[in-house]
């Protein structure tokens, strides 16, 4: 499997939705070919700072729009879907990587893999060099082979960032790996009914092992994920309809060569520049922004963010974490483009939750821990208890 | 019938900031080549985010403050969608939901007396970039993107084009003094919402909107036009009156529909994630208030705003007394410019025949308006109203009734004009012969034996055409 769009020679691998100066940046489409940025983001600067060296540009599905990064514009197919940057870490080809968490591609990547991935709290980490797609729950998030290679790298990238106003001031972050003795997870029936037997094994097995190490595991019923599903992916193809409005072929990318006006040459390149996927967004981003459907749709689903952060919070007054599947199976086989909208949507349903109220995720051993805002410590913990077991 | 015209004005006005709304680059007019003052950010490349300039918030809130407006201690952005070429990221970041300022309220002194033109709102967003057409291509100047603007946004207050000036004049000056922007040419330009409804009338007319005007004569033009426009419409049936966006062609002075495409636009506005809500606390609005430009002389905006000049604005502002006096007969109808003649040339000038200054003056508003009313109205010339206003000075005469008496208010028909003339060129043989020998002079004789025998009466311009005919 070819893993990069771009290769150089370092430790650390970014996605291709990150900037790292002077090195071509698409985020995967057709429609940024060629582009080259001035200046890399927060989060390289801060590790290049440290030491750490870029590896190389890894492939990314178009605006990571996708399950996990299969409809690339420059990667080839593969039969067995599994994400360029967590396979590196995988292989132990880099030490990590560098990807952003914006629709639940680098957390089922991780768990189809079998790595490690956290998506911090919203406001951690400086979203400065990012492609932006979904501004209010996208966050760069970390991949590495266990949680004490998490913990490394988010200590360094984690903090204020001026150049970035969503980036939290004056916020302190504590990822110590401490005890699990006596916290308490909850597993959700309703999740674990979306998915095949051997996930379901999976996550058994897992709490299994969380219960061997002194942690309280029961099973609850909590039925708002497929709303929050919903109102996230109402405001996230907003956000990414609106975002990615400014490749017109103007200013760089790709330009269509036929165009007899400035009309013909938005249409034109982006009917070029776009994959399907990327096109089914923009429309239902837009549709949902149009006048008659923005108070039943999108500003609907705004009132959901804020009920559903309510009611999650409340949840964690009793629980330590919440812990989940990440995808319906284990394993994804190719399939055409035409039906990755729905495909994505139904599967985003595990991962949705994080990204509209900006709480931390944490992806290990093929499962996923939800934690409550700032409550990273204790899912790196968690994790920590599970993989030193194997030890 | 008569008509009343409404007018509503949404004023964009870019600020003096010395870095754009979202990044540092300079102002545009530190730029000398197109696209001297873009970053990354500002030309909407990936991966920049739009960082709030506190400074823009601050000039805003003491605009509003300028404006008597309500400050909002929460404001948020909002993203506006619409592809152009010189808006480099597809949208326009500005505010709907939460603008900084609103409910704010202005009173301007015009000929129809003191008004007050309630704002609806300030909000500050960003200003686009520019084209620059050239042969077979467009070229795009990015210096312009991102710099800061607000606009003011009035409720259909105004009832004339006068209003209007008067209001962007005033606002000029306060701008300008409170270091707000220098409102230099194009840095200020107006939206104007226009419909004419049948006076006492309480229903709006159909109402357009035309767009992006800079200069005030262009605007004053153009709602005359426009009002003209739609008079004829409801009077005589020209056309039907549709809503929709026109624009005012400066050559022919007319205004023109814009094409539907530029005017029905789905915005598709919508929370900007990137910046966070600005919360204003209490301590901040008080250190804005603290900083805000010495108190701007109001009453000086007030008259400059009126079109009276520099020099009397001196005059008046030094002199607390005819200062009242004038706001006294504009506030009773007056026209502040010929309320200001009257006062600063007429007075003192007779002031001055009896060695005395415009301190001595101890005519009443009311007596004065009386004098400028009759003159306003038709009723006598200027010519008459000044007689009136000696009188009034030197003896305290009530004007009207001295009007009478001496028979100043005559209504002057052509027939009896004529039968004065006549007795004038009868009288006068030798001027008569005079003109008729070419000296051309003489009339003035004959002109002046008029004016004598209507007792200041009467039109002088209709007295001397009238004459004029009947020497010929
Ligand atoms: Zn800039």
């Amino acid at each position: 499997m070819n893993c990069y769009s771009v290769k150089l020679n370092g430790n650390i691998a970014v996605d291709d939705t990150i900037l790292v100066k002077d090195v071509e940046a698409t985020a995967g489409s057709k429609m940024l070919e060629g582009f080259k940025p001035l200046f890399s983001a927060e989060a390289v600067t801060r590790l290049e700072n440290k030491g750490y060296k870029v590896a190389g540009k890894t492939h990314v599905g178009e605006f990571g729009l996708d399950l996990v990064g299969e409809f690339s514009h420059y990667a080839e197919k593969e039969d067995t879907l599994k994400g360029a940057a967590a396979s590196l870490v995988a292989e132990g080809e880099v030490k990590a990587a560098l990807g952003v968490d914006m629709n639940g591609s680098c957390r089922r990547a991780a768990a189809l893999s079998g790595v490690d991935f956290l998506k911090a709290t919203y406001g951690t980490v400086s979203r400065y060099g990012v492609i932006s797609c979904a501004a209010s729950g996208e966050q760069m998030g970390v991949y590495a082979k266990n949680a004490q290679g998490v913990k490394e790298i988010i200590e360094v990238i984690a903090g204020e960032d001026d150049k970035d106003g969503t980036c939290l001031k004056n916020q302190t972050y504590d990822y110590t790996i401490g005890d699990v003795q006596g916290k308490k997870v909850c597993i959700v029936k309703e999740l674990l009914q979306k998915c095949d037997d051997a996930v379901k094994a999976n996550v058994t097995a897992y709490a299994d092992k969380l219960r061997k190490c002194g942690v309280e595991v029961e099973e609850i019923s909590f039925d708002i994920f497929d709303t929050a599903n919903t109102a996230w992916q109402i405001l996230m193809t907003a956000e990414t309809c609106n975002n990615v409005s400014r490749y017109d072929g103007v200013k760089y990318g790709h330009r269509a060569k036929q165009y007899k006006n400035i009309d013909e040459l938005y249409v034109n390149s982006r009917t070029e520049g776009f994959n399907f996927l990327t096109k089914a967004v923009i429309m239902y981003g837009s549709d949902v922004l149009s006048k008659n459907r923005y108070a039943d749709c999108y500003d609907k689903s705004l009132k959901v963010r804020r009920v559903i952060a309510d009611k999650f919070a409340e949840l964690m007054a009793n629980y330590d974490a919440v812990l989940t599947p990440v995808c319906s199976k284990t394993a994804y086989e190719r399939y055409d483009i035409k039906d990755a909208f729905v495909k994505v949507f139904e599967e985003s349903v595990f991962t949705s939750l994080s990204n509209l109220i900006g709480t931390p995720a944490f992806v290990s051993g093929g499962v996923q821990l939800l934690g409550k805002a700032f409550g990273e410590a204790t899912l790196l913990s968690l994790a920590n208890a599970v993989e030193r077991m194997g030890e | 019938m008569n008509y009343e015209l409404v007018i509503g004005l949404e004023t964009h006005v870019e600020l003096s900031t010395e870095s754009k709304i979202f990044c540092s680059c300079g102002g545009h007019s530190a730029a000398n080549e197109p696209n001297d003052c873009v970053c990354p950010a500002c030309s909407g490349m990936p991966g920049m985010l739009p960082v709030m300039n506190k400074r823009v918030i601050e000039l805003a809130v003491t605009a509003g403050l300028m404006l008597n407006c309500e400050i909002s201690r929460y404001t948020t952005f909002d993203k506006k969608n619409y592809y152009y070429p010189d808006l480099p990221c597809a949208y326009q970041i500005t505010q709907l939901n939460h603008p900084i300022c609103t409910n704010g309220c202005v009173t301007l002194k015009t000929s129809l007396g003191a008004r007050d033109i309630r704002i609806k709102q300030i909000h500050m967003e960003e200003d686009a970039g520019k084209l620059v057409h050239g042969g077979k291509f467009s070229f795009v100047d990015f210096n312009r993107t991102s710099v800061p603007l607000i606009e003011i946004v009035t409720q259909p207050d105004f009832r004339s084009a006068e209003e209007v000036v008067t209001y962007l004049n005033k606002l000029k000056s306060m701008f300008r003094s409170g270091g707000i922007s220098e409102c230099e040419e194009g840095a200020m330009r107006c939206d104007v919402n226009i419909s004419v409804r049948p006076e006492g009338s309480s229903e709006f007319g159909v109402r357009t909107e035309i767009k992006n005007m800079s200069s005030f004569d262009a605007i004053e033009r153009a709602i005359k036009y426009e009002a003209q426009r739609h008079m004829d419409a409801l009077e005589f049936d020209t056309e039907e009156l549709v809503q929709e966006t026109r624009r005012f062609d400066d050559v022919s002075g007319k205004t023109f529909a814009m094409r539907n495409k530029e005017t029905e636009a789905d915005y598709r506005y919508f929370p900007d994630a990137n910046l966070m809500p600005i919360i204003i606390d209490d301590e901040w609005l008080e250190q804005i208030k603290a900083n805000k430009p010495a108190a701007v002389d109001e009453k000086a905006e007030d008259y400059r705003a009126a079109g009276i000049s520099d020099k009397e604005i001196d005059m008046l502002i030094s002199n607390h007394k005819i200062a009242k006096l004038l706001d006294d007969i504009v506030a009773m109808g007056c026209n502040a410019k010929d309320g200001a003649a009257w006062i600063l040339t007429d007075c003192a000038g007779i002031l001055r025949k009896d060695g005395k200054t415009l301190g001595d003056l101890t005519i009443t508003a009311e007596k004065l308006f009386a004098v400028t009313n009759m003159v306003d109205k038709g009723d006598i010339n200027r010519n008459a109203g000044k007689k009136i206003l000696i009188a009034v000075i030197e003896d305290d005469v009530d004007p009207v009734e001295y009007c009478k008496a001496q028979g100043l208010d005559k209504k002057v028909d052509t027939a009896m004009l004529g039968t004065v003339i006549d007795k004038v060129i009868a009288e006068n043989t030798q001027s008569v012969t005079d003109y008729k020998n070419g000296k051309v002079k003489a009339i003035q004789a004959l002109f002046g034996a008029c004016m004598k025998e209507l007792k200041g009466a009467g039109d002088p311009a209709a007295i001397k055409t009238l004459l004029e005919e009947k020497l010929k």
